[in-house]
């Protein structure tokens, strides 16, 4: 099964299998939205807010995402695999850079 | 000198997300040997295989990744005893652990650095050596106990965290390290990173600033030669472990290195060469006009993860 996942603000999109996270889809095809890091799930910088749809999510470190985060829908792109497509936002301070480098 | 006193990083804690896929990457790919595990506390005990010590890389379960703790290994219980009051006169809180607190090892002294990491100093831990023996021990272990990455042995760490010069001088003034290489910002001469040596290495720990305390930016592994470099990176190609920077080599410290992260994003470091230290070599300083060639010395291009990525 195939989702699109949108990044609003971006105007990114790209294509992730239900067997993939969201971030490794978005290296793959080539893209440049969200920033890249431990792909882990520990250093917290691929944080995104899932605006819409549905994922599946493995452990993430709690420095980056507590309760509350969770509760928001907040995550790291690392650790979802979607189950819907998704609407995604690029949280907090990652997303200047990435905006400077890909206006 | 003559290495007494403050001997090498002997352990580090390291806290991972998931124990199970943590023991995939650190002993059935990296090679460490898993020598001891505590199914209740969630901890893995492993070690590189010429360690002679009972272990050295300690892998707790947690819902954080990150570093639990750095351990140095001291020269003998006198030394203990002698750094105690050094290290509270220095300003610092020293909490005791007794022998056995910590499985196979003695008495423990800790304290919270001025960075925000753990810190302990053991003189003590049970030694069942590298299965060579001690006796005509020959230069081959047995077929299968060098493998994987064919790490042998745990090296140093780089920490993160703020007031970094308050930690160099700790470990220069209190633990006899000598700084041998920093790096500053160009205009405000403000230290970025210090590399500290307690032996002939080119460094034993290294501090990087960061805004947050206690940031782990990674933990690094010997290997013999530059060619066990490229043997693990195929590995680390194979198994599709992430990479945070191909083969290269450091300006600072000269090491052949690679970089990559473990299932719980904590940066993991092979690592082979450098030159050798001594007491009188002076500090090497580099300044942020030339950060690509101090950090990758082969493509002379800095890497902006390396700088922001912790956990
Ligand atoms: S890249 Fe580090 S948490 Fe996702
Ligand atoms: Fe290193």
């Amino acid at each position: 099964m195939q989702y699109r996942v949108h990044l609003e603000e971006l105007e990114l999109d790209f294509t992730c299998r239900q067997d993939q996270n969201v971030l490794e889809c978005m290296i793959g095809a080539g893209k440049k939205g969200i920033q890249v890091g431990c792909r882990g799930g520990g250093c917290g910088v691929c944080q995104v807010e899932v605006l819409e749809g549905e994922y599946a999510a493995r452990p993430m470190s709690k420095a980056h995402i507590d309760e509350e985060a969770l509760a928001q829908r907040r995550v790291l792109a690392c650790c979802i695999k979607p189950r819907s497509d998704l609407l995604l936002k690029v949280v907090g301070k990652i997303s200047k850079p990435i905006q400077r480098k890909h206006p | 000198m003559a290495l007494r006193g403050v001997l090498r990083l002997g352990e580090i804690g390291i806290r991972v997300l998931d124990l199970d896929l943590a023991r995939t990457h650190y002993v059935d790919r990296m090679g460490l040997i898993e020598v001891m595990c505590d199914e209740k506390e969630r901890k893995i005990y492993c070690k590189a295989w010429d360690e002679h010590d009972h272990h050295s890389v300690v892998l707790r379960e947690a819902d954080e990744a990150g570093l639990d703790y750095v351990a140095f290994k001291v020269y003998d219980d006198q030394t203990l005893t002698d750094l105690e009051p050094k290290v509270e006169a220095f300003g610092l809180e020293v909490a005791h652990i007794d022998a056995g607190v910590y499985p196979k090892s003695g008495r423990r002294l800790e304290f919270i650095l001025p960075s925000g990491h753990r810190m302990q100093l053991f003189a003590e831990k049970e030694q069942i050596g590298n299965t060579l023996g001690t006796r005509n021990p020959g230069v081959m272990p047995d077929e299968g106990v060098i493998r994987g990455f064919r790490i042998n042995r745990l090296d140093h760490c780089l920490l993160g965290g703020p007031n970094i010069d308050e930690c160099g001088r700790l470990f220069k003034e209190v633990f006899d390290f000598d700084l041998s290489e920093r790096i500053e910002d160009e205009e405000s001469r403000e230290s970025l990173a210090l590399f500290l040596t307690c032996s002939t290495k080119p460094h034993d720990v290294a501090f990087v600033i960061q805004p947050e305390p206690g940031r782990f930016h990674h933990v690094s592994f010997l290997l013999e030669s530059a060619t066990d470099v490229i043997h693990a990176a195929d590995l680390i190609g194979k198994y599709r472990i992430p990479v945070d920077v191909g083969p290269n080599r450091h300006g600072v410290t000269r090491g052949n290195t690679i970089y990559y992260f473990d299932p719980s994003g904590n940066r993991n470091e092979v690592f082979s060469g450098g030159y050798v230290h001594y007491p009188d070599t002076p500090t090497l300083t580099w300044d942020t006009s030339q950060m690509g060639p101090a950090q990758f010395s082969q493509d002379n291009v800095p890497r902006e993860s390396f700088l922001t990525v912790v956990t």
